[in-house]
């Protein structure tokens, strides 16, 4: 009875500590408004390009699913990529507390152990469920129209936001031992842009050389990307021989087990007193 | 009054991966209620001595306690009697200055409401006033240490780490930020703040330990180590380009160059006896002077002498008789 009142208490407080993370990263968001402007517009100008500069070429290589609009291919694509670039400042917001001296502080202070990294990890969701709502608004304006009704686009936006907050952990990863920030720049550029690239999320793998192939429909923002369509659009957006909850289910594996072994990478980095 | 020690060092080394000994076999006593003042060269152990005490370390041996439990074993016992304002001063840019005491008071377990009203009582201790609800990063680098400072006031710790707290202040915020630590001390706290200003320890701490190479030199109050390097001092002034001669000529003195290289001082144990052997020397290399002095050594003197000089007081008795 005694050791779970101290667990609840415990927990009480790791959670008021994470509120209290949560809020101070929020705030900072909030206060650069050029930054936080720009890392909305920049999103959406992105969609807007490919949609315009691809749209037209592409047309014909899309399944029928697609309708043969570029516009219902590119979104839940571009909400799969934007759910994985969103978690980059997860990295560089650890990095700079770390170069201020604010995690030292942190670590000196007689608070929950996991609140550093839960806040962070955190704000950064919410920063990307702003942006992916913005960028669906958008696509909607655009012509998007979701064809599995409400639940599937909230299953949809469910599953990219998870795997975003996943992605989260291993940017914390990053973050934390990587030491420059430079660096890091560079590290999460290296993976993440031919990653996005050579991915379902701008077009069907299928035009890929066969190497390439092989890789592209196996690599996890492909199977997020096919998830978010599937979902929303259904069946007939997937390969053949794919089904919607299969690829649901593949996409949350891949979200679990990402985040299982950041996470644990990510806390025991944090944990290490060098 | 507790006569028990609140920080105790017991022969701490700590080695970084790249080789350096930054700390090298270090012991500390120090009673509580005091301002300790941890005085050496950059890279003489200091701030690593700080940051193994504050929990952010691990000693590779010996051991350090702060009121009674191990900073290695028990850190979170450790964690919830201490405060530390760092070199950079770690404070939220983005954030006011209200809100960055708020929010640390609420992560050292303050409720809201109480965390409020510290908040409050806080502020009112470091006259920030009117710019309490601006951004910090709109504050001069004063207003900053004082925010700092006040951020790790507000978890009301038993033992305040400040890392160099005034390097890069202007020197009126420099006054009050000591007389902010002073009124501290007087309510009981234990400060211990490293510096490399030797005002700042003369003026500010009751008992200095002066660390090189992470060992302890000497250590005292400012009076006892003024004492210690033999009562008085001399001080010459060369014709620039002598420097070098002159040194070699005093050798056996154990005479230094000051920092800012202007003139050459030496410990006097033996007053103007010193000063003529001195002179002496001195005119045997054929070097004129043009200027002498003889005074009771300030801590720059003190410091010299003791983290470069090798000579014990001894020899120095023997060849000056």
């Amino acid at each position: 009875m005694t050791t779970s009142t101290i667990a609840t208490r415990h927990l009480g407080r790791a959670l008021a500590h994470t509120g209290v993370i949560t809020r101070r990263n929020l705030l900072a968001n909030i206060r650069l408004p050029d930054v936080l402007i720009l890392s909305t517009i920049q999103p959406v100008v992105f969609m807007l390009m490919f949609l315009y500069v691809f749209g037209g070429a592409i047309q014909a290589a899309l399944p029928a699913a697609a309708k043969g609009e570029y516009v219902y291919w590119l979104i839940p694509g571009i909400l799969a990529q934007s759910a994985v670039f969103g978690s980059a400042p997860t990295a560089y917001g650890l990095n700079n507390d770390i170069t201020k001296g604010v995690l030292d502080r942190f670590r000196s202070l007689p608070m929950a152990r996991s609140a550093v990294l839960a806040g962070r990890t955190l704000s950064d969701l919410v920063r990307s469920t702003f942006i992916l709502s913005l960028q669906l608004a958008v696509g909607i304006l655009l012509g998007f129209r979701w064809q599995n009704g409400l639940t599937g686009l909230l299953a949809a936006m469910a599953v990219a936001l998870a795997f975003g907050y996943a992605c989260s952990w291993l940017m914390a990863y990053i973050g934390l031992v990587v030491r420059n920030s430079e660096a890091i720049q560079a590290a999460i550029y290296l993976v993440v842009f031919p990653m996005t690239l050579t991915s379902s999320v701008f077009l069907p793998t299928q035009t890929m050389p066969g190497w390439l192939q092989a890789f592209a429909e196996h690599q996890p923002i492909t199977i997020i990307a096919n998830a978010l369509r599937a979902l929303t659009l259904g069946q007939g957006t997937l390969p053949a021989g794919h089904t919607v909850i299969g690829e649901t289910l593949l996409a949350l594996a891949w979200t679990a087990g990402i985040l299982a072994i950041f996470a644990t990478l990510a806390i025991r980095a944090y944990r290490r007193n060098s | 009054m507790d006569d028990d020690p609140i920080i105790t060092v017991n022969e701490v080394t700590k080695q970084f991966r790249d080789g350096t000994r930054a700390l090298d076999g270090l012991s500390l006593i120090i009673p509580p209620g005091v301002i300790y003042g941890l005085l050496g060269p950059n890279g003489a152990g200091k701030t690593t001595l700080i940051r193994i005490l504050a929990t952010l370390l691990r000693p590779d041996t010996g051991t350090a306690r702060i009121a009674g439990y191990d900073v290695a074993r028990q850190p979170a016992k450790v964690r919830d009697r201490i405060g530390l304002a760092g070199q950079f001063a770690a404070v939220d840019d983005h954030l006011t200055g209200r809100e960055n005491i708020t929010m640390i008071g609420r992560l050292y377990g303050l409720s809201r409401r109480d965390a409020h009203l510290r908040t409050e009582q806080v502020l009112q201790r470091i006259h920030l006033d009117d710019a309490a609800d601006r951004q910090v990063k709109t504050y001069s680098g004063g207003m900053r240490r004082r925010i700092d400072l006040a951020a790790s006031l507000i978890g009301r710790p038993q033992v305040l780490f400040l890392d160099e707290p005034t390097t890069g202040v202007d020197p009126a915020s420099r006054q009050d930020l000591w007389q902010l630590v002073r009124d501290l001390a007087a309510e009981g706290t234990t400060v211990l703040l490293t510096t490399q200003y030797l005002d700042e320890a003369d003026q500010l701490a009751d008992h200095i330990a002066v660390i090189d190479h992470g060992r302890l030199i000497t250590e005292g109050t400012a009076t006892e180590l003024k004492d210690r390097t033999g009562g008085a001092v001399v001080e010459l002034e060369v014709p620039a380009g002598q420097q070098e001669a002159t040194l070699t000529a005093l050798g056996a003195l154990t005479a230094q160059l000051a920092a800012a290289r202007d003139r050459v001082v030496l410990p006097a144990p033996h007053g103007p006896l010193t000063l003529r052997h001195a002179l002496r020397l001195l005119d045997q290399a054929d070097i004129t002077p043009t200027d002498v002095a003889l005074h009771r050594p300030t801590l720059d003197d003190v410091f010299l002498t003791l983290t470069r000089g090798t000579t014990t007081d001894r020899e120095l008795a023997g060849r000056a008789a």
